[in-house]
């Protein structure tokens, strides 16, 4: 009833080739963003902030450059977390090194570096694929993460090898509470993921899915495979980079090399499996569920065993919470192998009909 | 039907969403919180075990033997890290919320990693962070980490330790030795290597380095190397599985045990148990002893489990290295408490700026430490400013099979090497973050 597009016609291209077609959509959409950009400010507490929100957000990112290459573009990759590194400590020698640099051009060039190791670590998608490429992929993983532990010169010297962010500055306003993160996070994450959403709506994004779906054809059609498989890499590596300033500088403060490991990879990997694979909805919702689902568990669990007064110490409850996250995970795969981003669209659909079954 | 089943499914939203906005709001007032971000699974979940088990036994004791101190009791909340960097962070955020006044108190991550990510944070909040025995090892300069208090000893200083331990076991000098450093190959294992290589210098012995990648369960190549290089002594700063695995290489490419050193981190009976004989002989580093024949630990076994509020299931553990470390950092947070209860009001509850004040005037005698059935524990600690680290004193002991035996008194290390190095350090970090160094008068 609420959601029937009835009514709304498009009388112009530019009507028919928007991002939400539809008028409910276009204001959920702002009721959501405005809601991310004032009530969160305003209203949530700072655990929220620091602790949900911003790493939700940055995960997101991640998740979404990893879904480009992957989703999209068909090139599966366990790397990501070597490219979050490098635009982590690129970010951090551009900041360091260059006198009075802004911060979002180092934010851009520590991308940029993401990017330019993401199309060295891509170069072989140009000669294999699938599960080979992920193994190739892997190098990237191992490398980055030893090349920054060898050289001592990328964390400054330091002899633990761990670097600590700067606070950023613009315009003399520091970026150092909680809610001003908060925002640079929200600005930079909402902006990319709608340049991303246009790209893949682009014919950049189109030769990608051409390519996904079968690179013989795309060829022969016309679409330069070299080109676009690198492109690919290097969009992707750009986004995981600009995640992994992000996560240095306005999450953590403070990271390792080691920090960036193959897990971490892993984990941005199944967010965009649970998520959708090529969709950019289902990045937010996969971050959402893998990085907010076990630490809603860590909450809840305590307080069921509290009220049926089992005795359960603390080790047990987080035993079962990594079965109960683990059921879940199969459970959604089982219910909707295409990931929470099908599952919504699914229901959008439903509530079109709503009330009626047909 | 259908309506049925979505209406309990709401219901059931409701009742979670409810619980959890209710959760934050659910905080202590009267007592003094402590926000305890432990870890109990994953791979380090043994040592974690043991060590917060430790910890939370000596708060309890303390509730129940007098009351808390002056009459304040305390309290507290664990969460699990699982040593992982990024969930250590979501505890602390989510621990801060349940105190207003006291923050928190002192966190204790027992974690390099962790402590680093939440080292700017507590700074922030004002509560402060406290690495018994491991880092920020620079944090030692209270000028420039004013919350942050690497205390008893820091890797530099243990390492330094070791060397003084060798220079005296063979006769006053070590011209002309070869020693290996063997390390994991990441923060922790990283930090030692300038104090070593400076000590190398003074002492005219050979130094080679060997690291071994995380997590160190396959170190066949590292051991032939060292058996080529056929070294005098190993320096050996391992965590975890790499423990055991680097004991049972070392029998088999023939190395003598009692010729390898470890640190604290590598001294505990999870390490060595595990490897069976291939463990006996070995050394390592510690900053408290071991066993039950100290006064507290005996007693806190009698009240606390007496009581049936002891927090091991596992009561083999009570006794142990790492159990002893906790009651031990628990002993050091609460004389904290007590220093700043004398200043800042008896029987009040304590705010983390308060203890921060405490942690930097705290003077730990021998004497005190008796009163409290501590003889011996831990060294003593006088700390300040320019001294967060209060003391750099560690024991050696060696594992006979069964028990760990000690086979030093307390050996400081070199401070007059070492603490310019940590000054240099944080001196370092001050001009990347633009901090003005200042020491803080409370």
């Amino acid at each position: 009833m609420l959601y029937r597009e009835a009514g709304q016609f498009k009388t112009t291209y530019k009507a028919d080739s928007q991002i939400f077609p539809i008028l409910q959509d276009r204001v959920g959409m702002m009721i959501l963003l405005s809601v991310a950009a004032i009530g969160v400010p305003l209203f949530a507490s700072e655990y929220w902030i620091n602790a949900i929100l911003i790493p939700f957000l940055i995960f997101s990112l991640a998740a979404l450059g990893l879904n480009f290459l992957t989703g999209y573009a068909g090139q599966l990759s366990l790397g990501s977390a070597a490219f979050m590194a490098v635009g982590a400590f690129a970010t951090y020698n551009f900041q360091l090194r260059i006198e009075g640099i802004p911060f979002f051009l180092s934010f851009i060039l520590g991308g940029l570096s993401a990017a330019s190791v993401g199309i060295l670590f891509g170069l072989p998608s140009l000669r294999i694929k699938g599960f080979y490429l992920a193994v190739a992929t892997l190098a990237a993983q191992f490398f980055v993460v030893w090349c920054l532990t060898k050289f001592p010169w990328f964390s400054n010297n330091s002899s633990s090898g761990v670097i600590s962010a700067q606070t950023l500055t613009l315009f003399g306003f520091a970026f150092d509470t909680p809610i001003s993160k908060y925002l640079l996070v929200l600005f930079i994450v909402a902006g990319l993921a709608l340049l991303g959403k246009n790209l893949v709506r682009s014919s950049t994004g189109r030769a990608w899915m051409a390519v996904r779906d079968m690179d013989v054809a795309a060829e022969v059609i016309g679409i330069p495979l070299m080109k676009t498989k690198l492109m690919a890499f290097a969009i992707s590596s750009f986004y995981c980079g600009i995640a992994g300033a992000l996560y240095a500088y306005c999450y953590l403060g403070t990271v390792e090399p080691d920090g960036f490991s193959l897990e971490l990879s892993f984990k941005i990997l199944f967010m965009v499996i649970i998520g959708g694979v090529g969709s950019i909805l289902g990045n937010f919702l996969g971050a959402g569920f893998i990085l907010l689902l076990p630490i809603f568990l860590d909450i809840v669990l305590p307080f069921i065993s509290k009220l049926l007064h089992l005795p359960l110490s603390n080790a047990t409850i987080s035993y079962i919470q990594l079965m109960v996250f683990g059921a879940l995970i199969i459970f959604f795969l089982i219910v909707e192998p295409h990931g929470l981003a099908r599952l919504w669209q699914i229901g959008k659909e439903k509530l079109r009909l709503w009330p009626f079954p047909h | 039907m259908k309506s049925i089943k979505t209406s309990i499914g709401a219901s059931i939203l409701a009742a979670i969403t409810s619980l959890i906005i209710s959760y934050p709001l659910s905080a202590v007032a009267e007592d003094q919180f402590i926000s305890i971000p432990s870890y109990r699974v994953g791979p380090y979940g043994p040592n974690g075990q043991a060590f917060y088990g430790g910890f939370i036994d000596y708060l309890n004791y303390v509730n129940l033997s007098e009351g808390g101190v002056n009459g304040v009791k305390f309290a507290w909340e664990e969460c699990e890290t699982e040593y992982n960097n990024a969930k250590g962070v979501e505890c602390y955020e989510r621990l801060k919320s349940k105190s207003g006044t006291s923050k928190g108190t002192a966190i204790h991550t027992m974690s390099t990693g962790i402590s680093y990510a939440v080292l700017d944070k507590s700074q922030t909040d004002k509560v402060p962070l406290i690495m018994m025995g491991y880092g920020r090892t620079d944090a030692v300069d209270g000028s420039v980490f004013p919350y942050a208090f690497p205390l008893v000893t820091t890797y530099q200083m243990q390492a330094s330790a070791i060397v003084k331990f060798l220079v005296q076991k063979n006769g006053g000098s070590l011209t002309g030795k070869k020693i290996v450093f063997l390390y994991h190959d990441s923060a922790y294992g990283k930090e030692p290597i300038v104090a070593l290589e400076a000590e190398s210098k003074i002492n005219h012995f050979k130094l080679t380095e060997i690291p071994v990648a995380h997590p160190g369960n396959e170190q066949g190549a590292q051991w032939l190397k060292i058996r080529e290089e056929n070294p005098d002594y190993v320096i050996f700063w391992g965590w975890g599985v790499m423990n055991q695995t680097a004991l049972k290489a070392a029998q088999k490419v023939g190395f003598p045990r009692d010729k390898i050193i470890g640190s604290w981190w590598a001294g505990s009976e999870e390490d060595v148990i595990p490897a069976g004989d291939a463990a006996k002989g070995y050394m390592s580093a510690t900053w408290n002893v071991s066993g039950k024949n100290v006064p507290v630990i005996a007693d806190i076994e009698k009240v606390v489990y007496g009581a049936g509020k002891g927090n091991l299931s596992d009561k083999a553990k009570i006794g142990t290295i790492l159990y002893n470390r906790g009651v031990s950092a628990a002993i050091v947070t609460v004389e904290a408490d007590r220093l700043a209860q004398t200043k800042y009001g008896k029987g009040k509850v304590i705010t983390g700026d308060q203890m921060r004040w405490a942690f930097e005037n705290l003077n730990i005698t021998n004497a005190r430490l008796t009163t409290l059935g501590a003889t011996g524990l831990l060294p003593e600690i006088k700390t300040s400013c320019e001294n967060h680290e209060g003391s750099g004193k560690i024991k050696i002991q060696q594992w006979d099979g069964t028990k760990w035996v000690l086979v030093s008194d307390w050996i400081e290390g070199n401070k007059n090497l070492i603490h310019p190095l940590f000054k240099a350090s944080a001196r370092e970090y001050a001009k990347e973050k633009n901090i003005t160094p200042a020491c803080l008068k409370n």
